[in-house]
């Protein structure tokens, strides 16, 4: 089985940089934690614990990592956590995680990046290069398999953004044949950092350059999603109860103790990661692996921003599905109460779309919802019927099946248009700029390089976009024989 | 006497899992002792306790779908797969017939050929190999065009048939047409026949004729694996002189590929009913022969909604076909323009089994009308016939042809997306 690391702040190598990272990243280890142990009966540690966690018995003197097959003694995550002040990964390691993580796979220092993604990428980039390497490095040496990345950040502050980017263009450098798909959650325009559109834009450059695969979620649409969400479970809509314990919003009853404010958002995106990778996890008809989402999904290298959206994001009391319930519940990935982003993809054009499904789902109800979906959404001329599809067996915790849709739709460029615009504005006064150029190796050319760089790619979308509707003359058959 | 399949990715795995249940079932309800023991031979080699071992190979770079099927098999108490006939990596090939073709497979070149260097040595008489894959993927796709190339090289005088699954038109992988053409591309000079399989057909059948509401991929790899148990069970063939067939690939491949430029091969078979349906129903051979041929004349893949106003040419007309008579033919495929097509045969096999298989009719299949000029009916033509009724129907008709009825997927497959 392949792991993924998980660089937070195969097998997956999951790394969170900075707090918004390391918090999500935290109630994902959470959840996946709970997903396997609900599966996972008999305390074997099987393939599908392998992707994310090893397993280490640490009577061993050799730090002993154990095998497949072998009873779970001890299992740490296969993450790497990365923080330029130390609140939030202590809390971490003071909760009931901290078994999970060992002192190894932690980079902190003291006195934070202050918003500044100058002072992520560059100063403490350089200063933490050959640490960041090194756990890195120790991570992927524990995989059999290294498979894919998982970079998990935000883009408004200083160390996710700065250091978030900077450690990515060092898996770039350090593993190039490694998969990294980075989960950003981008500011919401009320965000309170003032400088979170410098820091966006300048981390956009990075991703562009970078990354294979981008899932953007907006802040503002999390904030969306957990009001609708309190505002039906405290009794909105009559008729409709809904189980507060299953809500994809909670944990779930995992972590205890009180819920802190950014808890829900989070775990939102937690189960988005959790959802992707269940089709390398665990069985199904018809497996969808890490490195098949680029493939499918990314048709040229810098157009890989993919809008998520997922369902359920609520169970309601009855159990059994019937079902209408299913389709509906393919509508709901394309309406955008259920997307991570505040876009608008049926009035932009699909280049590609993938559906992830998990639980009692049919390859019948997958066609039906797809031809049934298809005449409204508007897909690009050289992509009319492309649909990537999954099917996973195993559903998520308390719920019978989840559908996770991941498009490629040219409406990103409504959200870069909108960062472009809060940049510009700053930018032209140039507020707030001296903190960066301040800054050992920044330089005025960054800014214009990276706001260059936004707009080529809002140009890149917009261009597609101008061909929706026209019909592009079919291409000279290809003959297969003679 | 022996067939070794090798099965390939996901899709192969799966459907070489059903196909091996469904013969392992036909020939197990104490049917006629020869039969048995030519289908035994033919699909498993069997240890000195008894147990039937499928002579097949599983290979996929990842390892989830052979741990599966394996354990299916092994728990179904009536063959398993062998220990160590299988061969996985840890990380799947991206849906990239690049990655298939020229990183996994001359990586692993040498260890998969040691694999079905094994089964083979384990045949008393090897008739040939069978590379079962889809086209959509990555490792079907790419690994199965590669181990195709590397069989060819191994074993050169040996026969070798792929049956390949292509994906459902609306799209299960989005570059599963790069996938396909390069895969057909290559096969075309390595593979002695290629039997097609389509999802949305397999589909179809499944929805309209078995009667089943929620489709999953099992029905429909059961559907395919019955389809080509029933060309690949035992049969009495011209040439084997009342015995059953020691060659069936090799009898395959001379019936219906006449022409190295035409190696697609399409099925139907006859009757297809919901399971619970065959004890009530009755079966004489008259009625299903003629839907075979109206299917095979009007290019329908199933039982139900056939064009019976599809006909044969009149003689004068027989020079024109398909693509030469109308532009275009076979698009859209809408109105009056429907009524004037029919699918033109190379080479038709017709397969016979059940009760009274000797009193069936065949004549309207040897119509010279239905085939091209350059071939008499008499060699486009073949008949095999087997009194041992298949999997369940008291009397079932497959047809094997060599026509045109693939022209149209092809043509979906290779103008999306467009080349430039």
């Amino acid at each position: 089985m392949t792991q993924s690391v998980v660089v937070q702040g195969d097998t997956s190598l999951c790394s969170a940089v900075g707090q918004c990272g390391n918090q999500v990243g935290c109630r994902f280890w959470d959840l996946a934690l709970r997903e396997h142990a609900h599966v996972n009966k008999t305390g074997v540690y099987d393939d599908a614990l392998s992707s994310f966690f090893r397993n280490v018995d640490s009577r061993k003197s050799d730090g002993g990592a154990c095998g497949f097959g072998g009873r779970i003694q001890h299992l740490k995550a296969r993450a790497v956590l990365v923080d330029m002040e130390e609140g939030v990964v202590n809390e971490i390691l003071q909760g009931p995680l901290s078994e999970v993580f060992d002192s190894t796979q932690l980079l902190t220092d003291v006195s934070g990046s202050g918003n500044n993604w100058a002072v992520g990428h560059m100063s403490y980039g350089s200063v933490y290069r050959e640490q960041i390497v090194d756990k890195l490095r120790k991570a992927a040496e524990h995989c059999d398999c290294l498979q894919c990345f998982f970079l998990i950040h935000s883009m408004g502050g200083g160390t996710g953004s700065g250091l978030g980017t900077r450690v990515l263009s060092l898996l770039e450098e350090e593993f190039p044949e490694v998969c990294r798909i980075v989960t950003s959650v981008y500011p919401s325009p009320e965000d309170d950092v003032i400088t979170s559109p410098y820091n966006s834009v300048l981390a956009m450059k990075e991703l562009s350059e970078h990354a294979d695969c981008v899932i953007p979620v907006e802040n503002q649409s999390l904030v969306d999603i957990v009001n609708k969400i309190k505002h039906m479970s405290d009794g909105g809509k009559p008729g409709l109860t809904i189980r507060k314990d299953s809500s994809i919003i909670s944990g779930q009853g995992g972590l205890r103790g009180a819920e802190k404010p950014f808890d829900a958002m989070n775990n939102i995106v937690a189960n988005l990661l959790l959802n992707i990778t269940s089709s390398a996890r665990f069985e199904g008809s018809l497996n969808m692996d890490l490195n098949e989402i680029a493939m499918n999904l990314v048709p040229f290298p810098r157009l890989h921003y993919l809008v998520p959206s997922l369902t359920p994001l609520y169970t309601l009391a009855d159990v059994s599905v019937p079902t209408r319930r299913l389709d509906q519940m393919f509508s709901d990935a394309f309406s955008k109460d259920h997307q991570l982003l505040r876009a608008n993809p049926k009035h932009s054009l699909y280049l590609a779309c993938a559906l992830m499904v998990r639980g009692n789902v049919q390859v019948s109800d997958l066609r039906r919802n797809i031809e049934r979906l298809r005449p409204s959404l508007p897909f690009v001329s050289w992509n009319q019927e492309g649909w990537k599809t999954g099917l996973c067996s195993v559903p998520p915790v308390g719920h019978s099946h989840s559908l996770l849709a991941l498009a490629n739709n040219t409406c990103v460029k409504s959200t870069f248009l909108d960062l472009k615009e809060r940049f510009t504005k700053l930018y032209r006064k140039k507020a707030h700029l001296h903190h960066y150029l301040h800054v050992e190796g920044m330089e005025q050319s960054c800014f214009s390089e990276a706001i260059t760089s936004l707009s080529s790619l809002i140009e890149e979308y917009h261009h597609l976009d101008a061909t929706k509707g026209k019909l592009i003359p079919d291409a000279p058959r290809l003959s297969i024989a003679r | 006497m022996s067939v070794v399949t090798v099965q390939l990715g996901q899709c192969g795995n799966q459907v070489g899992h059903e196909l091996f249940d469904v013969v392992c079932g036909d020939a197990h309800d104490g049917q006629r002792r020869s039969y048995c023991s030519v289908s035994r031979e033919r699909f498993f080699h069997q240890t000195e306790r008894g147990d039937l071992v499928a002579r097949a190979v599983l290979i996929d770079m990842e390892p989830k779908v052979i741990k599966h099927s394996m354990n299916k098999a092994a728990n179904s108490g009536r063959w398993t797969y062998g220990d160590d006939a299988h061969f996985s990596q840890k990380q799947g090939s991206g849906n990239n017939w690049a990655n298939g073709f020229c990183v996994h497979g001359p990586r692993h070149e040498a260890a998969l050929e040691e694999l079905v260097r094994r089964q083979v040595e384990r045949c008393d008489r090897l008739s040939g190999l069978m590379a079962m894959m889809s086209v959509a993927g990555g490792t079907g796709s790419g690994v199965g065009t590669y181990v195709t190339q590397c069989l060819r090289d191994t074993f050169p005088k040996s026969f070798i048939v792929n049956q390949l699954t292509w994906p459902y038109g609306t799209g299960e992988v989005i570059v599963q047409n790069y996938n396909s053409v390069l895969t057909l591309a290559h096969l075309y000079g390595l593979s002695d026949a290629i039997l097609v399989h389509e999802n949305d057909t397999v589909h179809g059948i499944c929805a309209r004729l078995l009667n089943l509401k929620h489709i999953s991929f099992g029905d429909v790899n059961r559907v395919i694996a019955h389809q080509l148990g029933a060309v690949l069970q035992p049969a009495l063939t011209t040439d084997s002189h009342g015995l059953y067939s020691r060659n069936p690939l090799g009898e395959l491949a001379s019936a219906l590929v006449c022409h190295p430029e035409y190696k697609l091969l399409s099925m139907s078979t006859v009757p297809q009913m919901p399971s619970a349906s065959i004890a009530y129903s009755t079966f004489s051979w008259p009625g299903p022969l003629r839907h075979l041929r109206q299917m095979l004349v009007s290019n329908s893949k199933m039982e139900e909604g056939i064009d019976w106003q599809v006909r044969l040419p009149a003689a004068s007309e027989r020079s024109r076909s398909l693509t030469g008579g109308g532009r275009g033919g076979g698009r859209g495929g809408g109105g009056a323009a429907a009524a004037a097509i029919f699918n033109r045969s190379l080479a038709n096999l017709l397969i016979l089994r059940g009760k009274d298989v000797y009193s069936a009719e065949t004549g309207g299949f040897e119509d010279p009308a239905l085939f091209t000029s350059w071939l008499s009916p008499r060699d486009a033509f073949s008949l095999w016939k087997s009194p041992v009724p298949f999997n369940k129907y008291e009397k079932s008709a497959t047809l094997v042809s060599n026509s045109q009825a693939l022209l149209r997927p092809l043509d979906d497959m290779s103008l999306h997306p467009p080349v430039r």
